[in-house]
């Protein structure tokens, strides 16, 4: 990871990915956060690239850039009288040191471990190989993501369901 | 100048520390969850650096793990703004103090 190139791509993306996340933090308006959040994924799929993670670059960017993201505007959309507001609450001041101290902990120990690091190549491509995993070592996990998937899809259904319809369906 | 594993590990460190913060400290549930989404995505970055550059037998587990959580990420965000929606459609607000019903 010594080329040019990377070095520079790596600290654009790491810039952009923190600046835009603390956007998230700062923001007042909940749709400019969204918009933040955004462009926060974006970053971090950047940086997959450069770790030469080209599926879960591509999976970040279909599964948050695209469909999360837009889960959260339709939230928001649907949610329209006083949320529009993204204001810190009474536990401001203990967020904020609990998040530093852990941040400072995080740091310290990525820094001071010595890291069992490997010398070779990054990967050529990972798509095949992350798909052969999935239906041969992990196919049992695998399968109970599906069933997950399923679940989640089922219960977001019955949760928003609006009363007319529920009404409808023990009527008949 | 070189790019190493600790860089990588030092960015998600700040981005969890990011999120730490909006989900304890935000008001609005939607930032709440948004808190909760920078976390798993900075945990995600730790995964891939580690399997990109640490000595490894299986070096694409890493990435498997990545998998799973991104699904795991989408199931829970999609139940979690169903939640919001039903929230607010049964107490009128999506602020995370004023749901005190179960208060003495």
């Amino acid at each position: 990871m010594d080329d040019t190139g990377t070095v520079i791509a790596f600290w654009a993306l790491a810039v952009m990915t923190i600046g835009s996340s603390l956007g998230v933090a700062l923001v007042r308006n909940v749709i400019h956060a969204v918009v933040f959040l955004v462009i926060s994924f974006l970053g971090i799929s950047g940086l997959y690239v450069t770790l030469s993670a080209d599926f879960l670059a591509v999976a970040q960017m279909l599964i948050y850039v695209g469909a999360v993201s837009m889960l959260f505007l339709f939230a928001i959309v649907l949610t329209p009288r006083g949320s529009r507001d993204n204001g810190e609450g009474f536990m401001r001041l203990p967020a904020l040191s609990l998040a530093l101290l852990f941040g400072a902990v995080l740091v310290f120990v990525a820094v001071d471990t010595s890291w069992n690091i490997s010398a070779r190549e990054g990967f050529s491509e990972t798509a095949s190989a992350i798909g052969g995993a999935l239906l041969d070592k992990y196919v049992l996990p695998f399968e109970v993501a599906s069933v997950l998937l399923l679940a989640a899809l089922v219960g977001a259904i019955v949760l928003v369901r609006p009363e007319a319809a529920e009404e409808e369906a023990e009527q008949v | 100048m070189s790019v190493n594993l600790e860089h990588y590990l030092i960015v998600g460190a700040i981005l969890f520390s990011v999120g730490l913060y909006l989900t304890l400290g935000k008001r609005n549930f939607i930032g709440v969850l948004m808190g909760i989404e920078l976390m798993l995505n900075a945990v995600n970055l730790t995964f891939a650096a580690f399997s990109r550059f640490v000595e490894s037998s299986d070096p694409m587990q890493g990435h498997v793990f990545v998998v799973f959580v991104l699904t795991v990420a989408a199931a829970e965000a999609a139940t979690a703004l169903a939640l919001a929606v039903l929230l607010y459609r049964v107490r009128g607000t999506v602020e995370v103090d004023r749901m005190d019903l179960l208060k003495w």
